[in-house]
C-alpha cells in the first residue's frame, strides 16, 4: 500500500542519516522515543531487541539496518498479532451502542461530536445521551454539538443519575430505530474508586437493557499524558472493559508513544486520533504513520522534509 | 504503578553501601542509573533529567557523601536536595495590584483545568481576603465555555462577565476590566480558551488580551498528568506571554507529576497552586518538597532509609 511504501522510505531517510548503526545511532533513537512517551522499559526493550539484532545479523552498515527496524517499529506496536482491526464493531440491523470513558478533560465530549458527524455523513441515524451530569455545562456542550451536527441529545437535568439518563437514551435510540447510540460520561481520576464503580454501573445498566451492548468502550486519552496514561488504561478497562483507544489532541506536538506500552502490555488497540477541535478533526488510526510519527524528530532537520 | 520499583531498586543499592561503610564511583552510577530511570518513569523531561542527574553525580562522589558516616543515605539526601531545590520555594501568593482592579488571566492548553480553577481561585480570594472577583468569560470557542463559567459563578453566588461568543475575546477582557473597575471590584479573573502552544493565530489573541488588560498575574495552567510534551508547552506560552507563574491541576489523580519538575526548570516560574479535585475548594498551595517526595516515590525511600 502507499503508507507502507512511504513508511518504509522514510525509514531509508532516517537510516541514511547515520552512516553507522554505533551507539550515536541508538542513543538518538532512545532519546527521541522517550520523548515522545513511549516509555523507559519500552524503549529499553525496543533497543536491546534492535541491539542484538545488529548483533545476530552482523549489521554493520546503516543500509541493511533499515529492514529491521522498520519491522521492529511497527512491531512494537503490532506484537505478536499480524492484524488489529481498527474498525468499530457495528451491529448491521441493530442499535450499535458506544460509551466513551476517560479522565477529566481528555476529549470525551468532542470525541462524540466529532463521531457523530461522521456516523452522520455515512448515513447512519445517530443519537447522543449526555450521561455527564456532574461537570459544569457539560449537558450544554453536548447539546450544542448536537446542534453543530444536526443530532438528537438525551439529557436530563445536571446532577440526576447518568445511569438513569443512559437508560433514557437507550430507550430513545429504540423508538426511533437510531443505528448508533454515543454516550458520554463525566470524566473521572482513575484512583477515584466511587466514581469508577458508578461507570461500572452505568455499563450494567447498558449490558441489561441490550444484550451484547455496549459494542466498543472506547477510553479517550490525552496524547500530552505522560506515564499516567497506562494506570487509565488498566483501571478503566477493569472497570468498563475497553476495546479501544481514541488517542486525541495528536494535532500539537506531544506524540501520544504510551499507546505502544498500553498496546503491548494490555492488547487495547487504538481507534481513532482526534487532530483538532473542528466536526472533522477525527480520525482512523494508522499504526504506520503514527509510529513514523514518533521519531520524525531526528529527521527534522533533513531538508526534505 | 511502573514507579513503584525505585524504592525496590535502590535498596540493594542501598544495601550494599550499608555493608560497605564507604561509596564508590560504581555506587553512585547504579544508583544515579535508578535515579534517571525513577525520574523518566515520573515524566520528567529527558533533558532536564540529564543535567540533573549530573548535578547529582558531581556531588555524590564530592567530600560531604564520602566523609560522611552513612554515605548511602547522604547520597539518597543529595538527590532529594537537588530535586526540592529545583521545583524552587513556596510562592503561593497572588501579586496584587496597587491600583485596583488585580487582574489574572488564566491560559493554557485545551483541557487543563482552566475553567474549573477560574473558579477556584475566585473562591480562595474570597475565603482569604474576602474580596468577590469578577470572572470574564474569554473563551468564545469551545461550545458552552460560556455557559460552564456562569453554572460555577452561580454555584459560588459571583457575577461573570460576557458577551457571547460574538465578540472579539480581546474586547470582552477589555470591557470585563472597565467593569471591575467601575464596580470598584477588587480581582478579575479572566478564563480563557484552551489553545495549542504552537496555534499562532491564537497564541497573538493572548499577547494582544495581554496588551489590553496588562494582566498582574498570567497563570499557566497544567494538567500534572502531562508527558514529555510540558517543557515545550510551558516554554512556548512563557516565551510568548512571559507568565508570571503556573498552577498544576488534577493532583489527586496518582500520576507522579514529574512535568512540575520539567516546568519549573525550563521556565523558571513558581508553581503557586496545586488543583486537588473537581470541587471549587480543592485548591491548595504548592509544595515544592511534597512534590519532589512524590516524583521520586520518596516517602517508600525514606522509610526505607530509616529502616536500613
Ligand atoms: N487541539 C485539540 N483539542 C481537542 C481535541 N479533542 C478535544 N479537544 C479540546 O479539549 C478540551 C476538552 O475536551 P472535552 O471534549 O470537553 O473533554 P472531556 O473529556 O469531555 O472533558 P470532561 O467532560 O470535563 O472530562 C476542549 O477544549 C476541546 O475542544 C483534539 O483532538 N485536538
Ligand atoms: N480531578 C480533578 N479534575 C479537575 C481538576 N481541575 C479541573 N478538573 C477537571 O478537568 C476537566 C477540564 O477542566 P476545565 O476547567 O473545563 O478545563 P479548561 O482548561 O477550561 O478546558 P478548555 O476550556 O476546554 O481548554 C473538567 O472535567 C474539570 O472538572 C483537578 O484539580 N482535579
Ligand atoms: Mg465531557
Ligand atoms: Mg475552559
Amino acid at each position: 500500500s502507499k503508507t507502507r511504501q512511504s513508511f518504509s522510505s522514510r525509514i531509508n531517510d532516517l537510516v541514511a542519516r547515520y552512516r553507522t548503526v554505533d551507539e550515536d545511532f541508538f542513543e538518538d533513537l532512545e532519546e527521541v522515543l522517550i520523548s515522545a512517551d513511549v516509555g523507559v522499559n519500552t524503549v529499553m526493550d525496543l533497543i536491546d531487541e534492535l541491539k542484538m539484532e545488529v548483533k545476530r545479523q552482523n549489521i554493520k552498515d546503516t543500509s541493511e539496518m533499515k529492514d529491521v527496524i522498520s519491522e521492529k517499529l511497527v512491531d512494537i506496536y503490532y506484537g505478536d498479532d499480524a492484524v488489529t482491526s481498527s474498525s468499530i464493531n457495528f451491529q448491521s440491523d441493530d442499535l450499535t451502542i458506544i460509551l466513551f470513558v476517560g479522565v477529566n478533560g481528555v476529549g470525551k465530549t468532542t470525541t462524540i461530536g466529532k463521531l457523530a458527524y461522521q456516523l452522520k455523513q455515512s448515513g447512519k441515524h445517530v443519537v447522543m445521551a449526555a450521561g455527564d451530569t456532574f461537570r459544569a455545562g457539560a449537558i450544554e456542550q453536548l447539546e450544542e454539538w448536537g446542534k453543530r451536527v444536526d443530532v438528537e441529545v438525551v439529557k436530563q437535568s445536571a446532577g440526576s443519575d447518568p445511569a438513569a439518563v443512559i437508560y433514557d437514551g437507550i430507550r430513545a435510540a429504540k423508538s426511533r430505530k437510531a443505528d448508533v447510540l454515543l454516550c458520554d460520561t463525566a470524566g473521572r481520576l482513575q484512583n477515584k474508586v466511587n466514581l469508577m464503580n458508578e461507570l461500572s454501573k452505568v455499563k450494567r445498566v447498558i449490558e441489561r437493557e441490550v444484550p451484547g451492548a455496549p459494542h466498543e468502550v472506547l477510553l479517550v486519552l490525552d496524547a500530552t499524558t505522560g506515564q499516567n496514561a497506562m494506570s487509565q488504561a488498566k483501571t478503566f478497562s477493569e472497570a468498563t472493559d475497553v476495546s479501544g483507544i481514541v488517542l486525541s489532541k495528536l494535532d500539537g506536538t506531544a506524540k501520544g508513544g504510551i499507546v505502544l506500552a498500553i498496546r503491548n502490555e494490555l492488547q487495547i488497540p487504538v481507534k481513532f486520533v482526534g487532530l483538532g477541535e473542528k466536526v472533522t478533526d477525527l480520525e482512523t488510526f494508522d499504526a504506520q504513520a503514527f509510529v513514523y510519527g514518533l521519531f520524525a524528530d531526528m529527521l527534522q532537520d533533513d531538508p526534505e522534509e | 504503578m511502573a514507579f513503584e520499583g525505585l524504592a525496590d531498586r535502590l535498596q540493594n543499592t542501598i544495601q550494599k553501601i550499608k555493608g560497605k561503610g564507604k561509596v564508590t564511583e560504581q555506587d553512585v552510577k547504579e544508583m544515579t542509573r535508578e535515579v534517571r530511570l525513577a525520574l523518566l518513569e515520573a515524566d520528567v523531561n529527558f533533558k532536564v533529567v540529564k543535567d540533573f542527574v549530573k548535578k547529582v553525580k558531581e556531588r555524590a562522589v564530592g567530600q560531604e557523601v564520602m566523609d560522611s558516616l552513612t554515605p548511602g543515605q547522604q547520597v539518597i539526601k543529595v538527590v532529594k536536595e537537588e530535586l526540592t531545590a529545583l521545583m524552587g520555594g513556596d510562592q503561593s501568593k497572588i501579586a496584587v495590584s496597587d491600583r485596583p482592579p488585580t487582574v489574572i488571566m488564566m491560559v493554557g492548553l485545551q483541557g487543563a483545568g482552566k475553567t474549573t480553577t477560574t473558579g477556584k481561585l475566585a473562591n480562595l480570594l474570597r475565603k482569604k481576603h474576602n474580596r468577590k472577583p469578577l470572572l470574564v468569560a474569554a473563551d468564545i470557542y469551545r461550545p458552552a465555555a460560556i455557559n460552564q463559567l456562569e453554572t460555577l459563578g452561580k454555584q459560588l453566588s459571583m457575577p461573570v462577565f460576557s458577551m457571547g461568543t460574538e465578540v472579539n475575546p480581546v474586547d470582552i477582557a477589555k470591557k470585563g476590566v472597565e467593569q471591575a473597575k467601575e464596580n470598584h471590584d477588587e480581582y478579575v479573573i479572566i478564563d480563557t480558551a484552551g489553545r495549542l502552544h504552537v496555534d499562532t493565530d491564537l497564541m497573538d489573541e493572548l499577547a494582544q488580551i495581554k496588551d489590553a488588560v496588562k494582566p498582574d498575574e498570567i497563570f499557566l495552567v497544567v494538567d500534572s498528568m502531562t508527558g514529555q510534551d510540558a517543557v515545550n508547552v510551558a516554554e512556548n506560552f512563557n516565551d510568548q506571554l512571559d507568565i508570571s507563574g503556573v498552577i498544576l491541576t488534577k493532583l489527586d489523580g496518582d500520576t507522579r507529576g514529574g512535568a512540575a519538575l520539567s516546568i519549573k526548570a525550563v521556565t523558571d516560574k513558581p508553581i503557586k497552586f496545586a488543583g486537588t479535585g473537581e470541587k471549587l475548594d480543592e485548591i491548595e498551595a504548592f509544595h515544592p518538597e511534597r512534590m519532589a517526595s512524590r516524583i521520586l516515590g520518596m516517602g517508600d525511600v525514606l522509610s526505607l532509609i530509616e529502616k536500613a
